[in-house]
């Protein structure tokens, strides 16, 4: 039972490998990656105890950003395509930060929920700048100078985004564990101290909030450039309750909980979507409210569980909150 | 005598038609240990919460080391050197001792790296030092919420200690602690408080706490100073005892 | 302004404002009581319109009294709410009244996605209109111009009704009162014995039939597709929160401001109708965080 330790090794460099064994993978690789890094914004709240309801908007910011650069520059690169989503997201996460950091909890998730859904029928109602409904297109931009093929291109995209997906997970792993991070989970559980300790709740909040907001801004680019369109769809309040449900199935607060959540999510939806189109969502409430009330740690709470059967005197690296 | 480190004049404060302070004139002096005594619900508490920004006043001002702070948010005061400690203690209790500490430690030194580990801290000798002050040091690694009501108070002490404050605010420091630990708890605190120079201002209910411990003391009754002085004098002072102590 | 717009969109504010409220009071109520936001009282107000528009639909077709489509209306609206409330309570929220906010907030939004889907099977993805009872009633003038009576004499009325109804009921009713002692201070109330699993059953349900009942009104008048429950939701915290959460009074006159905000807005600047109700929200928390009715608790330490 010793390889369980192995475990998440094995999983990377399968993702990694799968491609080159069934080509047409990649693109719904790309996607769970991308969405992966959504999520891993989606987390950073969730170490806070706080859950945005409208994380969506950020990812669809950056992915129309992109439409609006590939469509006024004629064509431009993909690095700055990637760089110029994050700051976009980010910039708008400060500006909506500042207002939403001085809730918690209710207010703070349904005050994401109502920013979104401005973003959503503004993407929707702008219909001469952002094409309504029907979105935008987003041709294929150059790769770090270089004109690529169709196929070539998807496959440089792809292992872009499981680099920039390590990037992000080394980066937000960093961060939870300095002081900042630290203070960002004494948010959930004494803010009252925190204050007391010269420590403003609302900034550390704040620059968390931005932090999550560029997250999700990366993401989205990342999906503009994969899809090649992209429509208000992205911004929609499902989308915001997908990345939270991923958050939650992958295991809360976790940085690789959100990748094997979103590879698992986006694996299944592609075979199950299909044939449960109609039910998808209803599966999805069904399942958030299993882990909920039966799992609450996740996918990462299975993993820590099956290393702690393997090697009794080795437990998990990290310890389990209590609640 | 002494400068004066904290100097309120006439607060007034009032909830639901109860004047909790009611023109309160106190001074701190630097070096000292001055206690509060009074009745239950006499505002206490609010006096600590006034000196600390987590209410404003109706009226009057407090002022530290000379300096306005009356409408100063508790962040900003305990940047300036008022540190506190809370009746019911008030930590994280997700993380370990030895976190709790550190992150006081890192928000004393401004430490925002963020991608520095808090575990990695240069403090971590200097808290661990602190904790052996309060004979803690066994309790470094443990979960703030395995521990005992009165360890965890003295956890609540040790954090604001961290701040490395000028002034420290106490709200009953051995109030959930049995009377045969009270006394070395105390001395624990006392000889923590000299070592790092601290001024400090504990409410007390238990009159042997402070006629031991305490170089002066402030009798708070009905919103109101009644009497202020060492305690050998307050103590035997026969309205004092009649109105607050109650023989 | 042209004066006839101005009084058109007094007048649709004021219809808008009148189902808005009845979706907002249920969810004020809830949370007053339970400390819960049910976000799924969306789905509750969605299901209570596609029900109606199907029975009145029924109604109208099956050659019967074509009065009788507002009985229609009550039953579907009374239908839904308690069945989903009940279920919803019982089967859901009864497990997780001990948990953390943040998994009640989750709860709640699995329940909405579930919801959704319910909608999907049942009625489809096309949308329903059954207008019967706005032609029924036929039009009023008001100050020269002509406007339907279903929005601007009866949806207001039943509002109004409701409103007084429920603060008599939260007054004068034991039932009322125990709920009135239970969102005032919870600790008390259970120390006396009160009854809160009772109390909060009785809340969660009557706060459905409110939301399927505001579902079940606006259905003659809007047409019903996949996707309302999620702007209602939104709107209707957006009224709950500009007032106070908690508070009922304050709830009728928020959902009258934005109501009004949204509908002038959609004569002046129709691009930016949907944001108006938000702006309206930001404003006031900007300036008063608790909301306008509520008064700012603060912690004890």
């Amino acid at each position: 039972m010793r390889f369980v330790r192995f475990l998440p090794a094995v999983l990377v460099l399968a993702v990694a490998l799968l491609p080159l064994a069934v080509p047409w993978l990649k693109i719904i690789l790309t996607v769970a990656l991308a969405k992966g890094l959504a999520v891993l914004g989606v987390v950073v709240l969730l170490r806070a105890g706080q859950v945005s309801f409208g994380h969506a908007m950020f990812f669809a910011a950056s992915a129309y950003s992109a439409a609006f650069l590939m469509q006024g520059f004629g064509g431009m690169d993909l690095a700055v395509l990637l760089l110029a989503g994050m700051l976009c997201s980010g910039a708008m996460g400060a500006v909506i930060g500042l207002f939403v950091v001085r809730y918690r909890y209710i207010f703070f998730g349904m005050l994401n929920l109502a920013f979104s859904m401005v973003l959503y029928a503004l993407l929707e109602k702008m219909f001469h700048v952002t094409g309504g409904s029907d979105g935008m297109a987003v041709g294929r931009p150059t790769y770090f100078g270089f004109e690529l093929e169709r196929t070539a291109f998807e496959t440089a995209l792809f292992y872009s985004s499981l680099v920039l997906a390590g990037a992000a997970c080394w980066c937000v792993h960093r961060f939870l564990r300095s002081p900042l991070g630290e203070a960002l989970s004494a948010i959930r559980t004494n803010e009252t101290r925190l204050e007391y300790l010269g420590i403003s709740a609302r900034r550390v909040l704040l620059i968390a909030y931005v932090l999550s907001a560029a997250l999700a801004g990366l993401g989205g680019a990342v999906i503009a450039v994969n899809q090649g369109v992209v429509t208000p769809d992205l911004g929609y309040w499902i989308r915001s309750g997908e990345f939270v449900f991923i958050a939650i199935l992958g295991g809360a607060g976790n940085v690789l909980g959100a990748f094997a959540g979103a590879l698992v999510y986006e694996l299944v939806r592609f075979y199950a979507a299909a044939m449960a189109a109609d039910v998808w969502q209803m599966i999805l409430g069904f399942v958030l409210l299993g882990i909920i009330l039966f799992a609450s740690r996740g996918f990462v709470g299975l993993y820590q569980d099956l290393v702690a059967v393997a090697a009794p005197d080795r437990p998990g690296r990290e310890r389990e909150p209590k609640r | 005598m002494s400068a004066i480190l904290l100097e309120a004049r006439n607060l007034c404060i009032s909830f639901g038609g109860v004047q909790a302070a009611d023109g309160i004139d106190l001074d701190v002096r630097d070096g000292e240990r001055l206690a509060i005594i009074g009745p239950n619900g006499a505002g206490k508490t609010t006096f600590l919460n006034i000196c600390t920004g987590y209410l404003t006043p109706a009226a009057g001002s407090v002022r530290f080391r000379g300096r306005d702070i009356t409408a100063l948010a508790p962040r900003a005061i305990t940047r300036m050197g008022i540190a506190r400690a809370f009746q019911s203690p008030q930590l994280f209790h997700e993380q370990c001792v030895i976190d709790n500490l550190l992150l006081a430690a890192a928000a004393r030194e401004r430490a925002w790296n963020p991608f520095r580990p808090l575990r990695e801290r240069p403090e971590r000798d200097e808290m661990v030092t602190l904790l052996e002050l309060f004979g803690l040091a066994e309790h470094a690694a443990s979960m703030v919420d395995e521990l005992p009501e009165g360890t965890r108070k003295l956890i609540d002490i040790a954090v604001a200690l961290a701040l490395r404050p000028q002034l420290l605010l106490m709200d009953e420091p051995t109030s959930g602690v049995s009377s045969l630990e009270k006394f070395r708890i105390m001395d624990l605190l006392v000889n923590a408080l000299a070592v790092q120079g601290v001024t400090s201002v504990f409410v007390e209910h238990d009159m042997e706490m402070v006629e031991r411990y305490a170089d002066r003391v402030a009798v708070w009754s009905s919103g109101r100073i009644q009497s202020v002085g060492p305690p050998d004098q307050v103590l035997t002072d026969p309205a004092v005892m009649r109105d607050v102590i109650g023989v | 302004m042209d004066p006839i717009l101005l009084v058109l969109a007094t007048l649709d504010g004021i219809a808008y404002a009148a189902l808005v409220f009845l979706v907002a009071v249920g969810l004020t109520l809830i949370f007053g009581v339970m400390r819960i936001l049910n976000v799924a009282h969306g789905g509750f107000y969605a299901i209570g319109a596609y029900a109606a528009a199907s029975l009145v639909l029924s109604v109208s077709g099956a050659d019967l009294n074509p009065w009788l489509t507002f009985p229609a209306l009550l039953v579907a609206a009374g239908a839904v709410g308690a069945v989903l409330g009940l279920v919803i309570e019982r089967g859901l929220l009864r497990h997780i009244y001990a948990k953390e906010e943040v998994l009640q907030l989750l709860v709640t939004f699995a329940a909405f996605m579930i919801l959704e889907d319910v909608q999907r099977l049942v009625w489809g993805v096309q949308p329903y209109a059954a207008t019967d009872p706005v032609r029924l009633l036929g039009t009023v003038e008001v100050m020269g111009i002509p406007y339907n009576a279903y929005q601007i004499i009866l949806l207001p009325a039943i509002a109004l009704l409701v409103l007084v109804g429920l603060r008599w009921f939260l007054r004068h009713t034991l039932s009322g009162k125990v709920i009135t002692a239970v969102t005032e201070d919870r600790e008390t109330a259970i120390t006396v014995g009160i009854d809160a699993r009772r109390v909060f059953t009785i809340t969660f349900v009557i706060g459905a039939v409110l939301a399927s009942l505001g579902g079940a009104l606006a259905s003659p008048t809007t047409a019903i597709q996949l996707g309302l429950g999620a702007e209602m939701i939104v709107l209707s915290f957006a009224v709950v929160a500009t007032a106070g959460l908690g508070q009922v009074e304050g709830a009728a006159l928020a959902a009258l401001l934005i109501g009004l905000g949204r509908s002038f807005a959609v004569y002046l600047v129709p691009e930016l109708d949907v944001l108006i109700p938000y702006m309206i929200m930001v404003l006031v928390l900007l300036v008063r965080p608790q909301g306008l009715f509520a008064v700012a608790e603060k912690r004890r330490i």
